[in-house]
């Protein structure tokens, strides 16, 4: 069987037993890498040659008969707005061109640690603002399962790498869905833990409140295993949570006997496409048959999640990104002085898209406007997670569809914020809540993948696990792409 | 949105006459969608900041290792004797 089609799991169970070396795994990627990247465009930078070397030292320390854990000589890439050690870290932004970060983010820390193998750093929409990718600042990324539609967003280039088999797994970042949406797209799973589950040190900060390391991977069992790697309080984020972690490859089984599942009505109405709404009603029946209680409920505040949303995290991002001033690190622009340095870096550096959060957010927070936007949406924001702790007295899960539509054709939503804007409706409300969610794949519509969203309760990622896990073992959807798609 | 030059100014963003008369057109679009918010009555509602139960962090107050001077240096365009370098800011006197 062809390396790549392997699991994370599987191919670090052979590197375990020693059937397949970290340097073969390499290469086999490396390999794939040159055949599908090209379509794709998954990738802003690759470093075949310290992936390499990377390779060579876990061969070595196993060799020497070091205990190296399940992960080890598993290659994977990271989104590129998570800092690694003197290479480039861009947020696809032209503001950041040359940036080479003096430090590892934590999990970057984490999961060298662990022995993995970093490919490259992956595509994203500029500072993980959009919803397909459109907004990066060098190239838009395409979907494996369709490369004239876009593979989602914000965390775009780790959801196609994973599923055009570019990597084994993929970190990204997630502050309104942007790991759980491109899962969605690209069919495969993606999860954004509980806020403060994963330390955000060194992920580059868009909206601090919100922002959420996640991973995106091949299956259920593959998420548990990376999750594990990189949960856990740390001393350099003091909103890193002290909450032990589970085992959570440990708990994935048990099925779903016995669990209540709540299943809000507001995210099945209106502006769900029928083969998404279809593939989301089976994939609820499948986990009743497996024995799940499942029950109609509401989340009233729903409908103005969105809003909220679009006033909290533009002004955290109009405060975060007030640090590039073409000054400590980035790429000035010509100026008179030091206002027109900052005036103009700033225009040159940010795309349309990232300017406009900016705006938004500076006037969300100016003077007179304080209270009437800002202030509003942190009262609203205050019953939107009321809504989800009420349901969860009753009820164990929430099931939910990921994102209204399947795939959309590039271009189709670049004129219109609005409408982009809503491909993340069924996702944001859980973002300002900060609870867990996965999103896995339910299913095709028309030939492309549905996602299902399961959200759990502050820190039960391991029921959300052990529900995905149950329905996943039953299913008999597809989940990698045709291969005609990404031309191999 | 009447105040897009005001605005500009507070988030040192410069932007052409043509890409503020766009800013001034999306910018109102979104805040007439996020207007709905007014429906709701929160008089009674606090607002959350965050999520987490509010608390302290506390550690000892003990020197630890940081980023050296060269490695904070690294990325700057413009540096002089261990600083950042700026476009002056005052006249001489």
């Amino acid at each position: 069987m062809e390396l790549t089609r392997l699991t994370a799991r599987e191919l670090g169970g052979q590197l375990i037993r020693g059937e397949v070396s970290a340097q073969e795994a390499v290469q086999a990627y490396l390999d794939r890498i040159a055949v599908v990247e090209a379509r794709v465009q998954a990738f802003l930078q690759r470093d075949p040659e310290g992936a390499s070397s990377q390779a060579v030292a876990v061969d070595e320390r196993r060799a020497a008969g070091e205990d190296m854990g399940p992960l080890a000589g598993v290659p994977m890439a990271l989104k590129d707005n998570l800092c690694t050690r003197h290479l480039p870290t861009t947020c696809a932004s032209r503001i950041l061109e040359g940036f080479r970060p003096p430090y590892d983010a934590t999990v970057t820390a984490r999961l060298r640690a662990a022995g993995t193998v970093l490919l490259g750093k992956t595509n994203l929409d500029e500072f993980a603002m959009g919803s397909s990718s459109e907004n990066s600042g060098f190239f838009p990324t395409r979907n494996p399962w369709d490369l004239e539609r876009v593979p989602g967003g914000s965390s775009a280039g780790s959801a196609a790498a994973v599923a055009a088999r570019e990597v084994a797994f993929a970190l990204g970042s997630d502050t309104g869905g942007s790991v759980r949406q491109p899962a969605a797209f690209c069919g495969v799973v993606g999860m954004k833990p509980t806020y403060g589950r994963v330390s955000r040190y060194g992920l580059v900060a868009f909206a601090s409140s919100l922002d959420q390391v996640g991973t995106l991977t091949r299956d259920v069992a593959d998420c548990a295993l990376v999750l594990a790697a990189i949960c856990g309080v740390d001393p350099l984020d003091a909103t890193s949570a002290r909450e032990a972690v589970p085992d959570f490859p440990a708990l994935l089984e048990g099925g779903v006997r016995g669990l209540t599942l709540g299943v809000p009505r507001e995210y099945l109405g209106q502006g769900v496409e029928p083969g998404v709404r279809e593939n989301v009603r089976r994939a609820i029946a499948a986990l009743e048959d497996l024995g799940a209680r499942a029950e109609e409920c509401s989340l009233p505040h729903t409908e103005y999640a969105l809003s909220t949303y679009y006033l909290i995290a533009p002004a955290e991002a109009s405060s975060n990104l007030a640090r590039y001033d073409g000054i400590r690190y980035g790429r000035p622009a010509a100026h008179d002085d030091l206002l027109s340095l900052y005036g103009n870096t700033r225009r040159e550096g940010f795309g349309p898209e990232v300017r406009r959060r900016i705006m938004l957010g500076t006037y969300a927070l100016s003077a007179g406007y304080y209270d009437a936007y800002y202030l509003k949406a942190l009262r609203v924001r205050t019953l939107i997670r009321q809504d989800f702790l009420r349901a969860f007295e009753r009820y164990d899960l929430l099931v939910t569809p990921t994102s209204p539509t399947v795939a959309f054709p590039l271009g189709e939503r670049t004129r219109d914020p609005l409408q982009m804007y809503l491909a993340d409706v069924c996702t944001v409300p859980v973002s300002l809540a900060g609870l867990p969610a996965v999103s896995l794949p339910a299913g095709l519509s028309g030939g492309l993948p549905v996602g299902l969203q399961i959200i759990g309760r502050p820190f039960d990622e391991a029921t959300v696990l052990r529900a995905a896990y149950a329905l996943e073992q039953g299913a008999f959807w597809t989940r990698t792409p045709p291969p005609e798609e990404v031309g191999a | 949105m009447e105040d897009v030059e005001h605005v500009m100014k507070l988030a040192r963003l410069d932007l052409s006459a043509a890409e503020r008369e766009e800013m001034r057109r999306q910018l109102s679009d979104i805040l007439e969608h996020v207007a709905k918010l007014q429906e709701l009555d929160t008089a009674e509602v606090p607002p959350t900041y965050h999520v987490l139960k509010t608390r302290e962090i506390w550690r000892e107050d003990e020197v630890r290792p940081g980023l050296s001077q060269e490695a904070a240096l690294a990325n700057a365009p413009r540096r002089r004797d261990g600083c950042f370098q700026v476009p002056r800011v005052a006249e001489e006197f």
